[in-house]
């Protein structure tokens, strides 16, 4: 189990940055159209905001993972 | 009860009936967003439109982990009773004031000005829920947290029932022009009677016993901030807790509970009264079980519970929502009379000198079932369109569909709410306790605040707009309408990432094995 959760690790470490790279392409998509209006820049804008910080989150998890810092919890 | 701790319900009523406030205070401006729009932000005027964007977004998404951090660190510091009172005052005057602001002819600043009120929403409600989770888990005892904690977890759901039933309250007694009108005020005025019986009750009550006594020993913290997220045994710790546990329990919850009614009233077009009324009754059939989830994981765990409530919801969302859709869906159904019902001409409120002319249409099915089809074109596009050379015409009418369902369909419906909420209850029921056992006294109302409002108010938050989205997607020439369930694949895909964490890296401790 402790080597699942350690190279798990490495899929995390890629899920928050390929997320994020997901939510850019998904926004460049929708916003480069002629319609886009105020609106859709304003959504789109906070909610890539407020997900890097979760992204970055989502990484370092995944180095605790990677370091086996899950390996043995405290609350085990 | 025997063997229970003094004064423990007195606790349980006076921090569950504070939160059950708060949560009514936030969920009415969501309930009456279509008349808030209108009298404070109105059509075609941009500045309007984008402010109304950031009440409706940021509220929940930014300021509500702004609010987890402001006063996580506020609790942890000076008390959690004293920090919970704040947040209750906050919301109760922002709601309060909301409804005594003049309408946006009268006032031009009001959109502004509910803008910042509706913030102040969003940081009171980040501070509250931390605050009474903490509260009441430190005045039980650790074998019965799961239990007594879980009456705090039922109040996000009570909150959403009463906002449903004081809003129809005030419909049925006022005529429709009355609530337009005057009418809608009262919802939010009512909320500062409610606050000021919560904020006497709550004065009343004395410090959590485990923070007094590390107040007294001078062992609280200085800086819970620095201790919660730049150490890094902490910091391991809110990461797990918010990627195993509650960024899938805040899909599976805003899933159960708005989504569904998003998808009844967008996808399958059911009459908005029918479609709350059916909500309501499966939720308040369903809430014992944030009860019973919360006491069975004083006995078997935590882990599990939610862990199941996630995996269930992955399976059984497609089937389900695939369920409703079917019943409403016109195309299956047969046609027992269609008549036209009615076509008026009136001013076109949007441009002066236009006019509107409404076409209306009803069909009844055999299975009782009747379809209200309105078609609505300006004069101006009428014109435009006879104008035109171009096949179809440039100027489409508006379509809207209602359906009233068959009350046949009832229990149905209800049974499906009934399961999705049940699934809410999997979750949500044990996540207090869980996350205050995660982490020590002296951080734990600022610990435990971040990831439950990332978890609830981001991820969660972000169903119904991606949900609506992804259909959006889909949508294509030969599929105008897109693929109905495309909405379900981001909470699916959150859900299914957040069970593969917790079931690895989460352990399943149970209460006496510290």
């Amino acid at each position: 189990m402790n080597s699942l959760k350690k190279y798990l690790g490495i899929v995390w470490m890629l899920l928050g940055p390929g997320a994020i790279a997901f939510l850019v392409w998904q926004a460049s998509q929708k916003l480069s159209t002629p319609k886009a209006t105020t609106d859709e820049w304003v959504q789109w804008g906070i909610i890539i905001f407020i997900f890097t910080p979760v992204a970055i989150g989502m990484v370092i998890f995944g180095w605790y993972a990677w370091q086996k810092e899950y390996d043995h919890m405290e609350e085990d | 009860m025997a063997n229970e701790p003094k004064g423990i319900w007195k606790v349980i009523g006076a921090s569950s009936v504070g939160t059950l406030i708060e949560w009514y205070d936030f969920y009415i401006f969501g309930s009456l967003a279509t008349i808030i729009s209108a009298k404070f932000f109105p059509p075609g005027n941009p500045t309007a439109s984008f402010l109304a964007t950031l009440a409706t977004f940021a509220a929940g998404f930014i300021v509500r982990p702004f609010g987890a951090l402001v006063f996580g660190r506020l609790g942890d510091i000076i008390g959690r009773k004293h920090t919970f009172l704040l947040t209750l005052v906050i919301m109760g005057v922002s709601t309060f004031l909301i409804g005594c602001i003049p309408a946006y002819e009268d006032f031009k600043w009001a959109p502004a000005v509910v803008l910042v009120l509706r913030l102040l929403q969003g940081l009171a409600l980040g501070g509250e829920y931390g605050g009474a989770a903490t509260y009441v888990a430190e005045h039980a005892p650790e074998h019965k947290r799961g239990f007594y904690t879980s009456w705090i977890q039922t109040t996000a759901t009570l909150g959403l029932f009463v906002s449903l039933i004081v809003i129809i309250a005030t419909q049925k007694l006022l005529s429709p022009e009355d609530f337009n009108d005057w009418g809608w005020r009262l919802p939010f005025l009512l909320s500062i009677l409610l606050v000021i019986v919560s904020i006497v009750i709550r004065m009343k009550m004395k410090e959590s016993p485990l923070f007094a006594s590390l107040k007294k020993e001078g062992k609280t913290s200085v800086n819970p901030l620095k201790e919660s997220f730049g150490h890094k045994l902490n910091l391991k710790m809110v990461l797990l807790a918010l990627f195993g546990a509650t960024m899938g329990q805040g899909v599976v919850w805003y899933t159960g509970q708005f989504y569904a009614q998003t998808f009844m009233l967008r996808t399958c077009n059911i009459e908005a009264t029918q479609a709350n009324t059916w909500i309501g009754i499966g939720l308040l059939l369903a809430t014992p079980f944030f009860v019973f989830f919360g006491w069975l994981s004083d006995k078997i765990g935590r882990k599990w519970i939610m862990m199941a409530g996630m995996l269930l919801a992955v399976i059984c969302y497609r089937p389900i929502f695939d369920g409703m859709y079917q019943m409403s869906d016109v195309n299956r159904k047969e046609i027992a009379s269609e008549k036209q019902i009615q076509f008026t001409k009136s001013a076109n409120p949007r441009i002066a000198g236009d006019s509107l002319l409404t076409l209306k249409r009803e069909t009844i099915y055999t299975d009782g079932s009747v379809l209200l089809n309105t078609n609505e074109i300006s004069k101006k596009d009428v014109e435009e369109n006879m104008r035109s050379t171009v096949v179809p015409a440039p100027r489409q009418p508006k379509i809207t569909n209602v359906l009233k369902l068959d009350e046949s369909f009832q229990w149905k419906f209800v049974g499906l709410i009934f399961i999705l909420v049940l699934f809410v209850t999997m979750v949500y029921g044990p996540i207090a306790a869980f996350l205050v056992e995660l982490f020590p006294t002296r951080i734990r109302y600022t610990s435990m605040s971040l990831p439950y409002h990332i978890g609830n108010g981001v991820f969660g938050g972000l169903v119904p707009f991606i949900g609506i989205l992804s259909v959006e997607l889909t949508k294509t020439a030969e599929n105008p309408a897109g693929n109905y369930l495309a909405g379900l694949l981001y909470p699916m895909g959150v859900a299914a990432v957040c069970f593969i964490i917790g079931a690895i890296y989460l352990s399943n401790k149970k209460p006496g094995h510290e």
